[in-house]
Protein backbone atom coordinates (compact mmCIF):
# COMPACT_ATOMS: atom_id res chain seq x y z
CA UNK A 1 0.00 0.00 0.00
CA UNK A 2 1.39 3.37 -0.98
CA UNK A 3 0.01 5.93 1.45
CA UNK A 4 0.34 9.71 1.46
CA UNK A 5 -0.19 11.52 4.76
CA UNK A 6 -0.79 15.28 4.70
CA UNK A 7 0.56 16.95 7.82
CA UNK A 8 0.13 20.49 9.07
CA UNK A 9 2.27 22.33 11.58
CA UNK A 10 0.19 24.35 14.03
CA UNK A 11 0.92 26.37 17.19
CA UNK A 12 1.36 24.15 20.25
CA UNK A 13 -1.84 23.49 22.14
CA UNK A 14 -1.06 25.56 25.18
CA UNK A 15 1.19 28.12 23.50
CA UNK A 16 0.23 31.65 24.53
CA UNK A 17 -0.91 33.36 21.33
CA UNK A 18 -0.84 37.07 20.54
CA UNK A 19 -2.38 39.00 17.69
CA UNK A 20 -0.09 40.58 15.12
CA UNK A 21 -0.09 44.36 14.74
CA UNK A 22 -2.40 44.38 11.75
CA UNK A 23 -4.93 42.28 13.67
CA UNK A 24 -5.14 39.79 10.82
CA UNK A 25 -3.18 36.83 12.15
CA UNK A 26 -1.21 35.68 15.18
CA UNK A 27 2.38 36.53 15.91
CA UNK A 28 4.49 33.69 14.64
CA UNK A 29 7.02 33.63 17.50
CA UNK A 30 5.44 30.66 19.27
CA UNK A 31 6.25 26.98 19.60
CA UNK A 32 4.78 24.64 17.02
CA UNK A 33 3.79 21.01 16.80
CA UNK A 34 2.10 18.68 14.35
CA UNK A 35 -1.69 19.04 14.14
CA UNK A 36 -3.01 16.33 16.46
CA UNK A 37 -5.46 14.60 14.07
CA UNK A 38 -2.64 14.51 11.49
CA UNK A 39 -0.44 12.66 14.00
CA UNK A 40 -3.18 10.05 14.29
CA UNK A 41 -3.38 9.90 10.48
CA UNK A 42 0.37 9.25 10.28
CA UNK A 43 0.15 6.56 12.96
CA UNK A 44 -2.65 4.88 11.02
CA UNK A 45 -0.59 4.94 7.83
CA UNK A 46 2.40 3.41 9.62
CA UNK A 47 0.19 0.64 11.01
CA UNK A 48 -1.30 -0.08 7.57
CA UNK A 49 2.23 -0.30 6.18
CA UNK A 50 3.21 -2.69 8.97
CA UNK A 51 0.21 -4.85 8.15
CA UNK A 52 0.24 -4.79 4.35
CA UNK A 53 3.76 -3.60 3.51
CA UNK A 54 4.29 -0.62 1.25
CA UNK A 55 5.44 2.96 1.57
CA UNK A 56 4.40 5.96 3.64
CA UNK A 57 5.08 9.39 2.18
CA UNK A 58 4.46 12.55 4.18
CA UNK A 59 3.80 16.02 2.80
CA UNK A 60 3.39 19.45 4.33
CA UNK A 61 2.85 22.93 2.91
CA UNK A 62 4.38 25.65 5.06
CA UNK A 63 7.39 27.76 5.91
CA UNK A 64 10.86 26.40 6.64
CA UNK A 65 9.91 25.62 10.24
CA UNK A 66 7.29 23.13 9.00
CA UNK A 67 10.07 20.73 8.06
CA UNK A 68 10.08 19.71 11.70
CA UNK A 69 6.81 17.81 11.34
CA UNK A 70 8.25 15.93 8.36
CA UNK A 71 11.44 15.05 10.26
CA UNK A 72 9.40 13.71 13.14
CA UNK A 73 7.27 11.68 10.77
CA UNK A 74 10.34 10.18 9.11
CA UNK A 75 11.72 9.39 12.56
CA UNK A 76 8.51 7.51 13.37
CA UNK A 77 8.84 5.40 10.24
CA UNK A 78 7.63 7.30 7.20
CA UNK A 79 9.78 6.55 4.14
CA UNK A 80 10.09 9.91 2.44
CA UNK A 81 8.90 13.46 2.70
CA UNK A 82 7.75 16.30 0.46
CA UNK A 83 8.01 19.87 1.71
CA UNK A 84 6.11 22.56 -0.18
CA UNK A 85 8.20 25.30 1.31
CA UNK A 86 7.15 28.94 1.30
CA UNK A 87 5.79 31.45 3.81
CA UNK A 88 2.90 31.98 1.40
CA UNK A 89 1.49 28.56 2.32
CA UNK A 90 0.40 29.96 5.69
CA UNK A 91 -3.05 31.47 5.45
CA UNK A 92 -4.02 29.85 2.16
CA UNK A 93 -7.60 28.69 1.97
CA UNK A 94 -8.23 24.93 1.89
CA UNK A 95 -8.93 24.97 -1.85
CA UNK A 96 -5.49 26.36 -2.62
CA UNK A 97 -3.73 24.12 -0.13
CA UNK A 98 -5.38 21.11 -1.76
CA UNK A 99 -4.49 22.33 -5.25
CA UNK A 100 -0.86 22.84 -4.24
CA UNK A 101 -0.62 19.34 -2.78
CA UNK A 102 -2.31 17.81 -5.82
CA UNK A 103 0.17 19.56 -8.11
CA UNK A 104 3.14 18.41 -6.03
CA UNK A 105 2.08 14.75 -6.20
CA UNK A 106 0.81 14.66 -9.78
CA UNK A 107 3.43 12.16 -10.92
CA UNK A 108 2.74 9.71 -8.12
CA UNK A 109 0.02 7.10 -7.64
CA UNK A 110 -1.12 6.54 -4.08
CA UNK A 111 -3.52 3.83 -2.88
CA UNK A 112 -4.59 5.92 0.08
CA UNK A 113 -4.30 9.57 1.02
CA UNK A 114 -4.89 10.59 4.63
CA UNK A 115 -5.44 13.99 6.16
CA UNK A 116 -6.51 14.83 9.68
CA UNK A 117 -10.24 15.60 9.87
CA UNK A 118 -9.45 19.27 10.55
CA UNK A 119 -6.66 21.49 11.80
CA UNK A 120 -6.56 22.74 15.37
CA UNK A 121 -5.62 26.27 14.29
CA UNK A 122 -8.09 27.05 11.49
CA UNK A 123 -10.58 24.22 11.87
CA UNK A 124 -12.03 24.41 8.32
CA UNK A 125 -12.26 20.62 8.00
CA UNK A 126 -12.08 20.78 4.20
CA UNK A 127 -8.64 20.13 2.73
CA UNK A 128 -8.98 16.34 2.54
CA UNK A 129 -12.41 16.39 0.89
CA UNK A 130 -11.33 19.05 -1.61
CA UNK A 131 -8.17 17.09 -2.41
CA UNK A 132 -10.28 14.00 -3.12
CA UNK A 133 -12.44 15.96 -5.56
CA UNK A 134 -9.46 17.49 -7.36
CA UNK A 135 -7.91 14.03 -7.76
CA UNK A 136 -11.23 12.49 -8.84
CA UNK A 137 -11.10 10.06 -5.92
CA UNK A 138 -13.81 8.73 -3.58
CA UNK A 139 -13.53 9.83 0.03
CA UNK A 140 -14.87 9.30 3.51
CA UNK A 141 -14.47 11.52 6.56
CA UNK A 142 -13.97 11.31 10.32
CA UNK A 143 -12.63 7.78 10.13
CA UNK A 144 -12.04 5.59 13.18
CA UNK A 145 -11.08 2.29 11.56
CA UNK A 146 -9.77 1.03 8.22
CA UNK A 147 -9.50 -2.47 6.88
CA UNK A 148 -8.94 -4.03 3.49
CA UNK A 149 -12.05 -5.47 1.94
CA UNK A 150 -12.48 -7.18 -1.46
CA UNK A 151 -9.94 -5.09 -3.34
CA UNK A 152 -11.18 -1.94 -1.67
CA UNK A 153 -11.54 -0.84 1.94
CA UNK A 154 -14.16 -0.86 4.66
CA UNK A 155 -13.94 2.17 6.92
CA UNK A 156 -15.74 3.08 10.14
CA UNK A 157 -17.10 6.58 9.92
CA UNK A 158 -17.85 8.47 13.13
CA UNK A 159 -21.15 10.31 13.38
CA UNK A 160 -22.54 12.52 16.13
CA UNK A 161 -23.85 11.37 19.51
CA UNK A 162 -21.92 8.12 19.63
CA UNK A 163 -23.16 6.71 16.32
CA UNK A 164 -20.99 5.09 13.66
CA UNK A 165 -21.34 3.74 10.13
CA UNK A 166 -19.29 1.34 8.06
CA UNK A 167 -18.70 2.40 4.46
CA UNK A 168 -17.15 0.33 1.68
CA UNK A 169 -15.17 2.19 -0.91
CA UNK A 170 -12.80 1.30 -3.74
CA UNK A 171 -9.13 2.19 -3.87
CA UNK A 172 -7.56 4.60 -4.41
CA UNK A 173 -9.36 6.82 -1.90
CA UNK A 174 -8.90 9.81 0.41
CA UNK A 175 -9.77 9.53 4.10
CA UNK A 176 -9.88 12.20 6.78
CA UNK A 177 -8.83 10.67 10.07
CA UNK A 178 -10.33 11.28 13.52
CA UNK A 179 -8.25 11.61 16.70
CA UNK A 180 -8.30 8.53 18.84
CA UNK A 181 -8.31 6.04 15.95
CA UNK A 182 -5.19 4.49 17.46
CA UNK A 183 -2.47 5.20 20.02
CA UNK A 184 0.45 7.33 18.89
CA UNK A 185 3.94 5.86 18.92
CA UNK A 186 7.09 7.69 19.96
CA UNK A 187 10.04 8.01 17.60
CA UNK A 188 12.95 5.79 18.63
CA UNK A 189 16.54 7.02 18.76
CA UNK A 190 17.35 4.80 15.78
CA UNK A 191 14.38 6.26 13.95
CA UNK A 192 15.54 9.80 14.61
CA UNK A 193 18.98 8.90 13.28
CA UNK A 194 17.61 7.20 10.17
CA UNK A 195 15.33 10.15 9.46
CA UNK A 196 18.34 12.28 8.59
CA UNK A 197 19.11 10.22 5.51
CA UNK A 198 15.60 9.62 4.21
CA UNK A 199 14.63 11.49 1.03
CA UNK A 200 13.19 14.99 1.56
CA UNK A 201 11.97 16.62 -1.62
CA UNK A 202 11.53 20.39 -1.62
CA UNK A 203 8.84 21.94 -3.81
CA UNK A 204 8.80 25.70 -4.35
CA UNK A 205 5.69 27.85 -4.59
CA UNK A 206 6.67 28.60 -8.18
CA UNK A 207 6.39 24.93 -9.14
CA UNK A 208 2.74 24.68 -8.04
CA UNK A 209 1.48 28.24 -8.43
CA UNK A 210 -0.05 27.70 -11.86
CA UNK A 211 -2.40 25.15 -10.28
CA UNK A 212 -3.58 27.64 -7.66
CA UNK A 213 -5.82 30.68 -7.74
CA UNK A 214 -6.81 33.62 -5.56
CA UNK A 215 -8.00 32.90 -2.03
CA UNK A 216 -11.80 32.94 -2.11
CA UNK A 217 -12.13 33.72 1.59
CA UNK A 218 -10.48 36.60 3.39
CA UNK A 219 -9.89 37.08 7.09
CA UNK A 220 -10.79 40.74 7.47
CA UNK A 221 -9.99 40.83 11.16
CA UNK A 222 -8.81 38.47 13.89
CA UNK A 223 -9.60 39.46 17.46
CA UNK A 224 -10.17 38.23 20.98
CA UNK A 225 -13.70 36.93 21.45
CA UNK A 226 -16.13 39.42 22.92
CA UNK A 227 -17.44 38.14 26.17
CA UNK A 228 -21.15 37.64 26.15
CA UNK A 229 -21.15 36.24 29.68
CA UNK A 230 -20.37 37.90 32.95
CA UNK A 231 -17.87 35.42 34.25
CA UNK A 232 -17.25 35.67 37.95
CA UNK A 233 -13.73 34.70 38.95
CA UNK A 234 -13.43 33.31 42.47
CA UNK A 235 -10.13 33.99 44.14
CA UNK A 236 -8.26 32.92 47.23
CA UNK A 237 -6.53 29.87 48.64
CA UNK A 238 -8.11 26.51 47.76
CA UNK A 239 -10.08 26.06 50.99
CA UNK A 240 -11.56 29.54 50.70
CA UNK A 241 -12.39 29.20 47.03
CA UNK A 242 -14.08 25.87 47.71
CA UNK A 243 -16.30 27.55 50.35
CA UNK A 244 -17.15 30.43 48.01
CA UNK A 245 -18.05 28.07 45.20
CA UNK A 246 -20.32 25.93 47.33
CA UNK A 247 -22.05 29.03 48.59
CA UNK A 248 -22.70 30.04 44.99
CA UNK A 249 -23.88 26.58 44.03
CA UNK A 250 -26.29 26.58 46.93
CA UNK A 251 -27.63 30.13 47.08
CA UNK A 252 -27.21 31.54 43.59
CA UNK A 253 -27.14 28.69 41.11
CA UNK A 254 -29.41 26.59 43.32
CA UNK A 255 -27.97 23.24 42.38
CA UNK A 256 -27.30 22.07 45.93
CA UNK B 1 -32.90 38.23 -7.73
CA UNK B 2 -30.39 37.59 -4.97
CA UNK B 3 -31.24 34.36 -3.23
CA UNK B 4 -30.20 32.81 0.03
CA UNK B 5 -30.74 29.07 -0.06
CA UNK B 6 -30.93 27.07 3.16
CA UNK B 7 -30.35 23.38 2.55
CA UNK B 8 -31.94 21.60 5.49
CA UNK B 9 -30.55 18.28 6.61
CA UNK B 10 -32.41 15.01 6.60
CA UNK B 11 -31.05 11.65 7.63
CA UNK B 12 -32.91 8.48 6.73
CA UNK B 13 -36.00 10.51 5.93
CA UNK B 14 -36.06 12.47 9.21
CA UNK B 15 -35.42 16.20 9.40
CA UNK B 16 -32.40 17.04 11.54
CA UNK B 17 -33.84 19.71 13.86
CA UNK B 18 -30.60 21.69 13.88
CA UNK B 19 -31.83 22.80 10.44
CA UNK B 20 -34.23 25.23 12.15
CA UNK B 21 -31.17 27.09 13.45
CA UNK B 22 -29.96 27.45 9.87
CA UNK B 23 -33.35 28.80 8.79
CA UNK B 24 -33.10 31.35 11.63
CA UNK B 25 -29.68 32.37 10.30
CA UNK B 26 -31.12 32.65 6.79
CA UNK B 27 -34.04 34.75 8.03
CA UNK B 28 -31.65 37.07 9.89
CA UNK B 29 -29.41 37.54 6.85
CA UNK B 30 -32.41 38.03 4.55
CA UNK B 31 -33.71 40.74 6.89
CA UNK B 32 -30.35 42.53 6.83
CA UNK B 33 -29.66 42.24 3.10
CA UNK B 34 -33.12 42.29 1.61
CA UNK B 35 -32.32 39.11 -0.33
CA UNK B 36 -34.88 36.36 -0.92
CA UNK B 37 -34.82 33.35 1.37
CA UNK B 38 -35.55 29.92 -0.07
CA UNK B 39 -35.01 26.42 1.28
CA UNK B 40 -34.28 23.00 -0.13
CA UNK B 41 -34.35 19.45 1.12
CA UNK B 42 -32.36 16.78 -0.69
CA UNK B 43 -33.28 13.08 -0.62
CA UNK B 44 -35.60 10.37 -1.82
CA UNK B 45 -39.27 10.57 -0.88
CA UNK B 46 -38.79 13.61 1.38
CA UNK B 47 -41.86 15.64 0.33
CA UNK B 48 -43.15 15.64 3.91
CA UNK B 49 -40.00 17.39 5.08
CA UNK B 50 -40.39 19.98 2.33
CA UNK B 51 -43.93 20.54 3.57
CA UNK B 52 -42.73 21.03 7.14
CA UNK B 53 -40.15 23.59 6.05
CA UNK B 54 -42.76 25.39 3.92
CA UNK B 55 -44.63 26.38 7.10
CA UNK B 56 -41.75 28.68 8.00
CA UNK B 57 -41.21 32.18 6.63
CA UNK B 58 -39.42 31.31 3.40
CA UNK B 59 -40.33 32.36 -0.14
CA UNK B 60 -40.17 28.86 -1.62
CA UNK B 61 -39.10 25.30 -0.82
CA UNK B 62 -37.49 22.88 -3.26
CA UNK B 63 -37.76 19.13 -2.87
CA UNK B 64 -34.67 17.83 -4.68
CA UNK B 65 -35.38 14.17 -5.42
CA UNK B 66 -33.49 11.17 -6.68
CA UNK B 67 -33.67 7.52 -5.67
CA UNK B 68 -29.85 7.63 -5.58
CA UNK B 69 -29.96 10.11 -2.69
CA UNK B 70 -30.90 7.38 -0.21
CA UNK B 71 -28.76 6.24 1.53
CA UNK B 72 -26.66 9.36 1.93
CA UNK B 73 -23.33 9.41 0.07
CA UNK B 74 -21.13 12.45 -0.52
CA UNK B 75 -20.93 11.72 -4.25
CA UNK B 76 -24.72 11.73 -4.73
CA UNK B 77 -25.41 14.75 -2.55
CA UNK B 78 -22.63 16.84 -4.11
CA UNK B 79 -23.76 15.85 -7.60
CA UNK B 80 -27.47 16.49 -7.06
CA UNK B 81 -26.92 19.87 -5.41
CA UNK B 82 -24.47 20.91 -8.11
CA UNK B 83 -27.04 20.15 -10.80
CA UNK B 84 -29.72 21.97 -8.80
CA UNK B 85 -27.61 25.07 -8.12
CA UNK B 86 -26.53 25.33 -11.75
CA UNK B 87 -30.21 25.62 -12.66
CA UNK B 88 -31.25 27.67 -9.60
CA UNK B 89 -28.36 30.00 -8.80
CA UNK B 90 -28.04 31.35 -5.28
CA UNK B 91 -25.78 34.01 -3.81
CA UNK B 92 -25.49 32.27 -0.49
CA UNK B 93 -26.04 28.60 0.43
CA UNK B 94 -26.44 27.89 4.14
CA UNK B 95 -26.24 24.57 5.97
CA UNK B 96 -25.71 23.37 9.53
CA UNK B 97 -22.12 22.28 10.28
CA UNK B 98 -22.97 18.63 10.85
CA UNK B 99 -20.76 15.61 10.20
CA UNK B 100 -22.85 14.89 7.11
CA UNK B 101 -22.49 18.42 5.72
CA UNK B 102 -18.73 18.34 6.35
CA UNK B 103 -18.60 15.13 4.37
CA UNK B 104 -19.86 16.64 1.10
CA UNK B 105 -19.97 20.46 1.13
CA UNK B 106 -16.24 20.97 0.44
CA UNK B 107 -16.64 18.71 -2.59
CA UNK B 108 -19.75 20.55 -3.79
CA UNK B 109 -18.13 23.96 -3.33
CA UNK B 110 -15.03 22.86 -5.23
CA UNK B 111 -17.12 21.40 -8.07
CA UNK B 112 -18.74 24.83 -8.41
CA UNK B 113 -15.28 26.45 -8.18
CA UNK B 114 -16.22 28.32 -5.04
CA UNK B 115 -15.60 28.08 -1.32
CA UNK B 116 -17.30 27.14 1.95
CA UNK B 117 -16.87 29.24 5.08
CA UNK B 118 -17.29 26.60 7.75
CA UNK B 119 -18.23 26.35 11.41
CA UNK B 120 -19.53 29.93 11.54
CA UNK B 121 -21.00 31.32 14.76
CA UNK B 122 -22.41 34.62 13.52
CA UNK B 123 -23.18 36.67 10.44
CA UNK B 124 -23.66 40.39 9.88
CA UNK B 125 -24.09 42.74 6.95
CA UNK B 126 -21.78 45.71 7.24
CA UNK B 127 -21.11 48.35 4.58
CA UNK B 128 -22.67 46.21 1.86
CA UNK B 129 -20.49 43.24 2.75
CA UNK B 130 -21.40 40.04 4.54
CA UNK B 131 -19.04 39.15 7.36
CA UNK B 132 -19.06 35.68 8.86
CA UNK B 133 -17.60 35.17 12.30
CA UNK B 134 -15.79 31.96 13.07
CA UNK B 135 -13.59 30.77 15.91
CA UNK B 136 -9.92 30.09 15.30
CA UNK B 137 -7.03 28.66 17.30
CA UNK B 138 -9.40 26.48 19.30
CA UNK B 139 -11.54 29.41 20.35
CA UNK B 140 -8.73 31.67 21.53
CA UNK B 141 -9.59 34.13 18.77
CA UNK B 142 -12.46 34.86 16.39
CA UNK B 143 -12.20 35.97 12.79
CA UNK B 144 -14.51 38.02 10.59
CA UNK B 145 -14.35 36.35 7.20
CA UNK B 146 -15.57 37.76 3.91
CA UNK B 147 -16.24 36.00 0.63
CA UNK B 148 -13.86 37.01 -2.15
CA UNK B 149 -15.33 35.05 -5.07
CA UNK B 150 -18.20 35.45 -7.48
CA UNK B 151 -20.48 32.90 -5.91
CA UNK B 152 -22.26 31.08 -4.60
CA UNK B 153 -20.78 31.37 -1.12
CA UNK B 154 -21.38 28.31 1.06
CA UNK B 155 -21.63 28.84 4.81
CA UNK B 156 -22.00 26.17 7.48
CA UNK B 157 -23.19 27.17 10.94
CA UNK B 158 -22.01 25.70 14.23
CA UNK B 159 -24.62 23.89 16.33
CA UNK B 160 -26.19 26.26 18.80
CA UNK B 161 -25.03 29.45 17.08
CA UNK B 162 -28.63 30.40 16.39
CA UNK B 163 -31.73 29.51 18.39
CA UNK B 164 -34.09 27.13 16.70
CA UNK B 165 -37.01 28.46 18.76
CA UNK B 166 -36.60 31.87 17.11
CA UNK B 167 -37.62 30.56 13.68
CA UNK B 168 -40.35 32.69 12.14
CA UNK B 169 -43.42 30.98 10.81
CA UNK B 170 -44.77 31.97 7.43
CA UNK B 171 -48.05 33.84 7.04
CA UNK B 172 -49.09 31.09 4.64
CA UNK B 173 -47.47 27.90 3.40
CA UNK B 174 -44.67 28.58 0.95
CA UNK B 175 -44.93 26.95 -2.48
CA UNK B 176 -43.08 23.64 -2.80
CA UNK B 177 -41.48 22.66 -6.09
CA UNK B 178 -40.23 19.13 -6.71
CA UNK B 179 -37.02 18.97 -8.72
CA UNK B 180 -36.03 15.53 -9.96
CA UNK B 181 -32.34 15.00 -10.50
CA UNK B 182 -30.86 12.21 -12.58
CA UNK B 183 -27.74 10.82 -10.85
CA UNK B 184 -25.98 8.70 -13.50
CA UNK B 185 -24.35 5.30 -12.91
CA UNK B 186 -20.79 5.55 -11.73
CA UNK B 187 -21.21 8.80 -9.79
CA UNK B 188 -21.67 7.07 -6.43
CA UNK B 189 -18.59 5.14 -5.40
CA UNK B 190 -19.23 4.58 -1.68
CA UNK B 191 -21.43 1.80 -0.30
CA UNK B 192 -22.66 2.81 3.15
CA UNK B 193 -23.88 0.21 5.64
CA UNK B 194 -26.30 0.60 8.57
CA UNK B 195 -25.80 3.35 11.11
CA UNK B 196 -25.30 1.90 14.59
CA UNK B 197 -24.36 2.76 18.14
CA UNK B 198 -21.40 0.88 19.53
CA UNK B 199 -21.68 -0.24 23.11
CA UNK B 200 -24.82 -0.35 25.15
CA UNK B 201 -25.43 3.13 26.52
CA UNK B 202 -25.03 2.57 30.25
CA UNK B 203 -25.61 6.23 31.04
CA UNK B 204 -27.74 8.89 29.35
CA UNK B 205 -25.89 12.12 30.06
CA UNK B 206 -28.64 14.15 28.43
CA UNK B 207 -30.85 13.33 31.43
CA UNK B 208 -28.32 14.37 34.09
CA UNK B 209 -29.04 17.60 35.97
CA UNK B 210 -25.50 17.90 37.26
CA UNK B 211 -22.41 16.88 35.34
CA UNK B 212 -18.80 16.87 36.54
CA UNK B 213 -16.59 16.63 33.48
CA UNK B 214 -12.85 15.99 33.21
CA UNK B 215 -10.36 16.98 30.55
CA UNK B 216 -6.65 16.51 29.97
CA UNK B 217 -5.93 18.46 33.14
CA UNK B 218 -6.86 15.36 35.13
CA UNK B 219 -3.48 14.06 33.98
CA UNK B 220 -3.80 10.36 34.90
CA UNK B 221 -6.51 7.75 34.90
CA UNK B 222 -6.29 7.21 38.64
CA UNK B 223 -7.13 10.88 39.28
CA UNK B 224 -10.55 10.45 37.74
CA UNK B 225 -11.65 8.99 41.05
CA UNK B 226 -11.35 12.46 42.56
CA UNK B 227 -13.80 13.80 39.98
CA UNK B 228 -16.10 10.84 40.63
CA UNK B 229 -16.15 11.65 44.34
CA UNK B 230 -17.18 15.21 43.50
CA UNK B 231 -19.87 13.99 41.12
CA UNK B 232 -21.20 11.60 43.77
CA UNK B 233 -21.19 14.32 46.42
CA UNK B 234 -23.19 16.59 44.12
CA UNK B 235 -25.50 13.80 43.00
CA UNK B 236 -24.34 14.18 39.43
CA UNK B 237 -22.86 12.19 36.57
CA UNK B 238 -19.26 11.92 35.45
CA UNK B 239 -18.39 12.98 31.89
CA UNK B 240 -15.26 13.76 29.91
CA UNK B 241 -13.80 15.44 26.88
CA UNK B 242 -12.71 13.34 23.94
CA UNK B 243 -9.04 12.64 24.79
CA UNK B 244 -10.04 11.02 28.09
CA UNK B 245 -12.37 8.61 26.28
CA UNK B 246 -9.89 7.99 23.46
CA UNK B 247 -7.40 6.90 26.15
CA UNK B 248 -9.98 4.47 27.44
CA UNK B 249 -10.05 6.15 30.88
CA UNK B 250 -13.82 6.54 30.65
CA UNK B 251 -16.26 4.79 28.30
CA UNK B 252 -17.45 6.52 25.15
CA UNK B 253 -20.96 7.04 26.50
CA UNK B 254 -19.43 9.56 28.94
CA UNK B 255 -18.02 11.74 26.14
CA UNK B 256 -19.42 15.25 25.76
CA UNK B 257 -18.79 17.06 22.50
CA UNK B 258 -19.54 17.00 18.80
CA UNK B 259 -18.83 13.27 18.54
CA UNK B 260 -20.37 12.44 21.90
CA UNK B 261 -23.35 13.75 23.78
CA UNK B 262 -24.77 17.25 23.64
CA UNK B 263 -25.90 18.15 27.15
CA UNK B 264 -27.61 21.10 28.82
CA UNK B 265 -27.69 20.30 32.55
CA UNK B 266 -28.42 22.71 35.40
CA UNK B 267 -24.74 22.57 36.31
CA UNK B 268 -21.73 21.65 34.18
CA UNK B 269 -18.57 21.60 36.24
CA UNK B 270 -15.50 21.40 33.99
CA UNK B 271 -12.29 20.19 35.61
CA UNK B 272 -9.05 20.63 33.66
CA UNK B 273 -10.91 21.17 30.39
CA UNK B 274 -9.36 23.78 28.11
CA UNK B 275 -12.49 24.43 26.09
CA UNK B 276 -11.70 23.18 22.60
CA UNK B 277 -14.45 24.01 20.11
CA UNK B 278 -15.44 20.36 19.59
CA UNK B 279 -16.08 20.02 23.33
CA UNK B 280 -17.81 23.38 23.89
CA UNK B 281 -20.32 22.71 21.17
CA UNK B 282 -21.60 19.79 23.29
CA UNK B 283 -22.16 21.72 26.53
CA UNK B 284 -22.47 25.45 25.86
CA UNK B 285 -26.21 25.26 26.42
CA UNK B 286 -25.78 24.30 30.09
CA UNK B 287 -27.67 26.54 32.47
CA UNK B 288 -24.64 27.16 34.70
CA UNK B 289 -21.05 26.47 33.82
CA UNK B 290 -18.30 26.33 36.43
CA UNK B 291 -14.73 25.87 35.22
CA UNK B 292 -11.56 25.06 37.11
CA UNK B 293 -8.33 25.27 35.09
CA UNK B 294 -4.80 26.36 35.89
CA UNK B 295 -4.48 28.25 32.59
CA UNK B 296 -6.07 31.71 32.86
CA UNK B 297 -6.21 31.90 29.03
CA UNK B 298 -8.18 28.67 28.62
CA UNK B 299 -11.09 29.28 26.22
CA UNK B 300 -13.46 27.52 28.65
CA UNK B 301 -13.43 30.72 30.72
CA UNK B 302 -15.16 32.53 27.82
CA UNK B 303 -18.35 30.63 28.51
CA UNK B 304 -18.05 29.97 32.25
CA UNK B 305 -20.44 31.61 34.68
CA UNK B 306 -18.09 30.93 37.56
CA UNK B 307 -14.36 30.56 37.01
CA UNK B 308 -11.53 29.40 39.19
CA UNK B 309 -7.98 29.73 37.91
CA UNK B 310 -6.07 27.22 39.94
CA UNK B 311 -4.85 23.69 40.44
CA UNK B 312 -7.80 21.31 40.47
CA UNK B 313 -5.89 18.85 42.66
CA UNK B 314 -5.70 21.51 45.39
CA UNK B 315 -9.26 22.72 44.96
CA UNK B 316 -11.36 19.60 44.41
CA UNK B 317 -10.65 17.84 47.76
CA UNK B 318 -11.84 20.78 49.93
CA UNK B 319 -14.66 21.30 47.44
CA UNK B 320 -15.90 17.75 48.02
CA UNK B 321 -15.87 18.37 51.79
CA UNK B 322 -17.75 21.65 51.46
CA UNK B 323 -20.38 20.05 49.22
CA UNK B 324 -20.91 17.23 51.72
CA UNK B 325 -21.23 19.77 54.54
CA UNK B 326 -23.74 21.85 52.59
CA UNK B 327 -25.86 18.80 51.85
CA UNK B 328 -25.76 17.37 55.37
Amino acid sequence: MKILVCLKQVPQKDAPLKLNEAGTWIREDVSYEVNEPDAFALEEALRQKEKHSGEVVVVTAGPARAMQVLREALAKGADRAIHLEDNAFVGLDAYNTARAIAAAIKDEKFDLIFTGLQSDDCGYAQTGVILAHILGLPHATIIMHIEKNNGGIRVKRELEAGFFQFVDLPLPAVLTIQSGINKLRYATLIGIKQAKTKPMRKVTLGEVQSAMGANLQKIEKLYAPQKSKNTEFLEGPPAEVAKKLVEKLKNELRVI
Amino acid sequence: MDTILVVVEQREGKLNRVSWETIVAGQAIAAQTGWTLEAAVVGSGVAAIAGEVAEKKVAKVYDVESARLEPYTPDAFAYALQVFLEKHPAKLVLMPHTYQVRDFVPKLATALQTTAISDVIGARYEGGKLLFTRQMFQGKFVADVSFAGSGPCFVTFQNGSFRADKVEAGAASAPVETVSVEVPDGVVRNQPQEVFREAKQAVDLTQAEIIVSVGRGIKEQKNIDLAKQLADALGGELAASRPICDNGWLPMDRQVGSSGQTVAPKLYLALGISGAIQHIVGMKGSRSIVAINKDSEAPIFEIADVAIVGNLFDIVPPLIEEVKKAKA
